[in-house]
C-alpha cells in the first residue's frame, strides 16, 4: 500500500516535472507583462564583463529596457536612436538598459563576444546586457528585437508604463511622427499619465533556445 | 589541357545562362510582386468570395521566414486542386523592391501569390491583422472568410508543421 502511494506521487512528480518543461519549453513568450505589472529585477553580464542591475541605480526614476540584438536589420534601424534615448534620459533618471536575449547557437552573430563588438563599433553609452537564459525576455513577454519596456521605479519595485516600438518609422528615423518611447518618458517625467501606453511593430523574433 | 578543360565548361555555363537570362525574361515574365497598402490587404484578408487563404508574413531579411518559406510552396503544390491560394506578403522596405525582394523571388522561383506590403506605421495596422500578433515575424494567417474563420500563428514552422496547421484548419 504505501508503496502504491510512493509510486502514484512520483509518477504524479514525475508527470507534473514532464508536463512543466514542456509548458517552459513550448511557450517561451508566454503571458509576459501588461503595462501597470511590476516587473522583476535582474542582473546580467554587461559587455565589460561586470554584473549589472537596476538596483545599481539609486538615483535613478526608472529605466528604458530595450530587448534588441547585434543581427536584426531593425535593431541596426534604431541603433543611434536607442543611443539617442540614453543621451537624453540617462542625466534625467531615465538610463537606456539594452538586453540582448537570442540564442547564439541559432543566432551566432548574437554570441556575447559579438555583443562585445557591437557595443565597441556602436560606442555604446548604455550597458548592454546578455539574458543568456533568457529569463528576462520569457518573464517580460518579450517577443522580438527591438521591445522596449519603459519602467517606472516606486520604492523598490519597477512598474511597466510603456510596452513596444520606440517610434512609428523604423525605416526613417525623420519621418517618424510618434515618438512613442520618448512620450511616455516625458509624461513620467512630469508626473502625467503615458498617453499611448503599448504599441506594436514588425521585429525579428527572439531565437529561443530549442528544449 | 588542362587550361581548356578548366575553361570551356565555364564558357559553356556562362552561355547557358546568357541565352536562359535573355529568354527567360521574354517568354516567362518573372513572378509579379505587388506593392500594396494595409486597406488592399485588408480586402484580400476579407474577400468572402476567396477560397482558403495561407497568408504568410515574411522578409528577405528575416533568416527563420527564409527558412519556411519551402513548406509554403509545398503545400501551394501539394493542394493545388484544392480551393487554397498561398500568399506571400513581404515587409521588406518598398525600395528594396527590386534588389532584394524581386532577386529573391526570381532566385527561388516563387509560385505563391508576392505582395511587399507598403506600410511604416506598423501600429496602425498590426491588430487589425490579428490582436494575438505581437509583430514578430515569421507569422502566419489562415482564413476563410467565406465563414469569417481564421486562425493566427506567431511562429517559425517546423518541417511538417505547416502542413498540420492546414489541415487542422480545412477540418
Amino acid at each position: 500500500m504505501k508503496k502504491s502511494i510512493f509510486i502514484r506521487s512520483a509518477a504524479t512528480a514525475f508527470l507534473c516535472f514532464v508536463l512543466f518543461n514542456y509548458t517552459l519549453a513550448n511557450t517561451p513568450k508566454a503571458e509576459g507583462y501588461k503595462v501597470g505589472d511590476q516587473a522583476i529585477s535582474f542582473q546580467l553580464k554587461n559587455v565589460d564583463g561586470k554584473m549589472v542591475s537596476p538596483a545599481d541605480y539609486q538615483s535613478a526614476k526608472g529605466f528604458i529596457v530595450v530587448f534588441t540584438c547585434n543581427t536584426c536589420p531593425y535593431s541596426k534601424l534604431y541603433e543611434s536612436r536607442i543611443e539617442a534615448l540614453n543621451q537624453k534620459y540617462a542625466s534625467k533618471g531615465y538610463p537606456v538598459l539594452a538586453i540582448n536575449s537570442n540564442d547564439m547557437t541559432k543566432q551566432p552573430g548574437d554570441s556575447f563576444e559579438e555583443m562585445v563588438k557591437t557595443s565597441n563599433a556602436g560606442e555604446y553609452s548604455f550597458p548592454y546586457l546578455y539574458d543568456e537564459s533568457q529569463e528576462i525576455a520569457t518573464a517580460y513577454g518579450a517577443t522580438k528585437t527591438p521591445h522596449v519596456y519603459v519602467l517606472e521605479k516606486n520604492k523598490k519595485n519597477l512598474q511597466v508604463k510603456y510596452i513596444g516600438a520606440i517610434d512609428n518609422n523604423a525605416r526613417d528615423e525623420k519621418s517618424a511622427t510618434d515618438k512613442y518611447v520618448e512620450n511616455a518618458v516625458d509624461a513620467l517625467l512630469a508626473n502625467k499619465p503615458v498617453s499611448t501606453t503599448s504599441t506594436k511593430a514588425i521585429g525579428c523574433t527572439i531565437k529561443w533556445k530549442e528544449a | 589541357m588542362l587550361k581548356v578543360s578548366k575553361h570551356k565548361p565555364k564558357t559553356i555555363t556562362g552561355l547557358v545562362l546568357l541565352t536562359l537570362l535573355l529568354t527567360s525574361s521574354r517568354l516567362l515574365p518573372a513572378q509579379e510582386i505587388q506593392v500594396i497598402k494595409f486597406d488592399q490587404l485588408h480586402q484580400i484578408i476579407t474577400d468572402k468570395n476567396a477560397p482558403i487563404r495561407v497568408i504568410n508574413f515574411w522578409a528577405t531579411w528575416c533568416a527563420p521566414c527564409v527558412k519556411e518559406l519551402p513548406q509554403f510552396e509545398d503545400l501551394l503544390d501539394k493542394y493545388k486542386n484544392s480551393p487554397t491560394e498561398v500568399i506571400l506578403v513581404s515587409m521588406d522596405f518598398v525600395q528594396n523592391l527590386d534588389s532584394k525582394v524581386k532577386k529573391f523571388a526570381e532566385k527561388k522561383n516563387l509560385k505563391s501569390k508576392l505582395y511587399l506590403l507598403d506600410e511604416t506605421d506598423y501600429n496602425s495596422f498590426i491588430d487589425r491583422i490579428d490582436p494575438s500578433w505581437s509583430g514578430a515575424i515569421p507569422a502566419t494567417l489562415i482564413v476563410d472568410a467565406r465563414n469569417e474563420k481564421r486562425t493566427f500563428l506567431e511562429k517559425e514552422f517546423k518541417e511538417g508543421e505547416l502542413e498540420k496547421a492546414y489541415l487542422d484548419f480545412i477540418q
